[in-house]
């Protein structure tokens, strides 16, 4: 068996001393960050990818370090969700619909201790889908040529546009915005600078990460100032915390199929991990029917977003490692973290490096049974951590993103386009501009236009070369109703409003 | 209403000036069909046309901040702009305490809370990434130590 001595050379790589060592620190780290609220898993992992950079850490310990962050991130986000009805990022919104009503019910405890089950049940699956389905994509990615890259990048942005957001014009123009700053620098195939305008700190392309943390971290400071950190009260209080076992063992189908839900749109290049806990909470919903009363502070209502996004994180995983195509801002952090590592995803990664993929698999496996031990009994910790007052933590943000930006290059300029996106982020959002199309811009403008270019060079010029093979037609086809089917379905994909007080 | 027209008449004239400026983009004797302005030219014009679709069908108005706090936004925008400029030649502790303690004060205004907040995140931070993750830092400029 393949899959078992692929599992086996991971957990060569994941189960020694330091490694281990990290991926707990990682957890921790990840646990407190999700919990924090303004910080999330996209704009948590952000700012730490700077600073994981410089201290030299090698490939695979960096990649154990940082996927343990953004799991512990995933879990610790639900803390927020549930006691302050604050969403560490969009998918965990839907953790808010029943579990801030029942925290207020006085089920604090069993709600935090079901969502973290749920979680684990979530992530365990995927990493196990994961394991069977990335190596058999990888397969069939072998076959994907420029014309069929250039397809699959534009299905990742139409996807994304029209599924993930309310305006599929802003969501357009979020991409474009991406894609044209990722062509300023200089061009791969003629050598000559691109849209610098002169500038020489621009002859070498804009770094995505400075653009991550700029539209993620640095824009939330903003929202806080305007806010004056009222979006911080002090929420319910946590009693002392039992393991409701009864209730576990009744929401185990709910679970299962969450999980398979989540899974199955996660693996969806472009939109996702976003719509993962959304379809698992409105397949229980219209399974439990009036009954179930979701909405009010039941069970099912908190197990299944759970169970659903973290399968859908890691079932985005799945085009992430294989096609290089992240689902949702996570994976695209993720997606920036392995860029910076030097590690390129895609088919060869499965053939070429398998000891990078195998020890990721494994450490997830090992991040989530370290998380559930660490969630269930240590949660009265972690929710101290939402205490900390904003104006301590929000300056405390901004200096740690400065300090990481500016050690990657130890230049000012930098730091100005970080607050310039920054800005960028604050005026985006306020008008309702999704800000992930323009991350994954960035990440994939200069891919998206080279395979555009080999594609033409093998077809010397003739366009119809794009449309030829029936995966591309394939995905064209999916891209144009991805983009174009939100807009009639409006009405029955609309998002539950928010809980309010 | 407004909003989105304003803004999407703004991305519509920077991604013209976008795609005029990408007609000016040099090419060299290896061309490839493509060639380097094809696909920023194509980038702006969608763009573009977005930005007039936003302009004729807007969103409703976010709510905006009142003009005082439109007034610390910029001026926070401004502390970051001095503190990016400072930090290399001030060092770490004095420009981050400052800065720190200016964000502590706009997000809650109290004085004595803002600046331990400052001097606490400026030391606290230093010693985080000096000692313990060993990153490169000054603590003070150069010219104090001798």
């Amino acid at each position: 068996m393949d899959l078992i001595s692929n599992l086996a050379l991971g957990f060569s790589i994941a189960l020694s001393p330091y490694t281990l060592l990290l991926a707990i620190c990682g957890c921790f780290i990840g646990t407190i960050i999700g919990a924090l609220p303004g910080l999330g898993p996209s704009n948590g992992v952000a700012i730490l990818i700077p600073i994981t950079f410089t201290m030299g850490l090698d490939a695979t310990s960096a990649l154990v370090l940082m996927t343990s962050v953004y799991y512990g991130a995933m879990y610790g986000g639900r803390i927020s969700s549930i006691l302050l009805n604050i969403p560490g990022d969009e998918p965990a919104l839907m953790t808010t619909l029943d579990g801030y009503p029942m925290a207020k019910n006085g089920r604090a405890g069993d709600a935090l201790v079901i969502s973290g089950v749920a979680s684990f049940t979530g992530a365990f699956l995927a990493t196990v889908g994961l394991m069977i389905l990335a190596p058999l994509l990888a397969r069939v990615a072998f076959l994907f040529g420029p014309a069929e890259y250039f397809a699959l990048y534009l299905l990742a942005f139409a996807t994304l546009g029209g599924l993930a957001s309310n305006n599929q014009a802003k969501a357009a123009i979020a991409s474009c915005i991406g894609l044209a700053i990722a062509m300023i620098g200089v061009d791969n195939n003629s050598g000559l600078p691109r849209l610098t305008g002169g500038n020489m700190h621009l002859f070498d392309g804009i770094d995505f990460l400075v653009a991550i943390v700029g539209l993620f971290a640095i824009s939330e400071i903003f929202f806080f100032i305007e806010s004056h950190g009222k979006n911080t009260s002090i929420g319910v209080v946590l009693g002392r915390v039992t393991i409701p076992w009864k209730d576990i063992w009744n929401t185990r189908w709910t679970q299962l199929r969450s999980s398979l839900v989540g899974f199955v749109a996660g693996i969806l290049p472009g939109a996702g991990a976003s719509l993962g806990s959304f379809l698992a909470y409105m397949t229980e919903k219209s399974i439990a029917g009036k009954d179930g009363k979701f909405g009010t502070g039941v069970v099912k209502g908190v197990a299944a977003p759970e169970a659903g996004n973290n399968a859908a994180a890691g079932g985005a995983l799945v085009p992430m490692l294989t096609l290089g195509v992240p689902g949702s801002g996570t994976t695209a952090v993720l997606l920036a973290l392995l860029m910076t590592l030097n590690i390129t995803p895609g088919p060869t990664l499965f053939t070429d490096q398998p000891e990078v993929v195998w020890g990721l698999i494994a450490s997830l496996l090992i991040a989530n049974v370290v998380l559930l031990l660490m969630n269930v009994p240590m949660v009265k910790i972690f929710v101290h951590i939402l205490s900390v007052p904003a104006w301590i933590l929000l300056p405390g943000v901004t200096m740690v993103s400065f300090v990481g930006i500016y050690s990657l290059s130890g230049s000012y300029f930098d730091l100005l386009l970080m607050v310039g996106f920054g800005v960028l982020g604050y005026v985006l959002r306020k008008l309702d501009v999704p800000t992930v199309p323009v991350i994954l811009g960035i990440l994939l403008g200069g891919h998206m236009e080279d395979a555009l270019r080999r594609a033409m060079v093998l077809s010397d010029g003739d366009w119809t070369y794009l449309f030829r093979s029936n995966i591309s037609i394939g995905f064209w086809i999916v891209a144009v109703l991805g983009f174009v089917l939100p807009l009639l379905l409006r009405n029955v994909l609309k998002k539950p409003d928010a809980v309010q007080d | 209403m407004l909003s989105d027209r304003i803004f999407g008449l703004v991305v519509t004239l920077i991604a013209l000036a976008y795609v005029a400026s990408a007609t000016q983009i040099q090419t060299s004797f290896l061309e490839d069909p493509v060639g380097p302005k094809t696909f920023p030219i194509l980038i702006g014009s969608i763009a573009a046309l977005c930005g007039v679709i936003v302009v004729l069908r807007p969103d409703p108005n976010p709510d905006w901040p009142t003009l005082k706090t439109f007034g610390s936004l910029i001026a926070a925008v401004f502390v970051l702009i001095c503190y990016a400029y400072a930090l290399k030649p001030m060092g770490f502790v004095i420009p981050t305490a400052i800065t720190a303690a200016i964000l502590s004060y706009q997000i809650e205004p109290r004085a004595t809370r803002a600046i331990l907040a400052g001097v606490g995140l400026s030391v606290g931070l230093f010693v985080l990434f000096k000692f313990a993750l060993g990153l490169g830092l000054v603590a003070f400029p150069k010219g104090w130590i001798g």
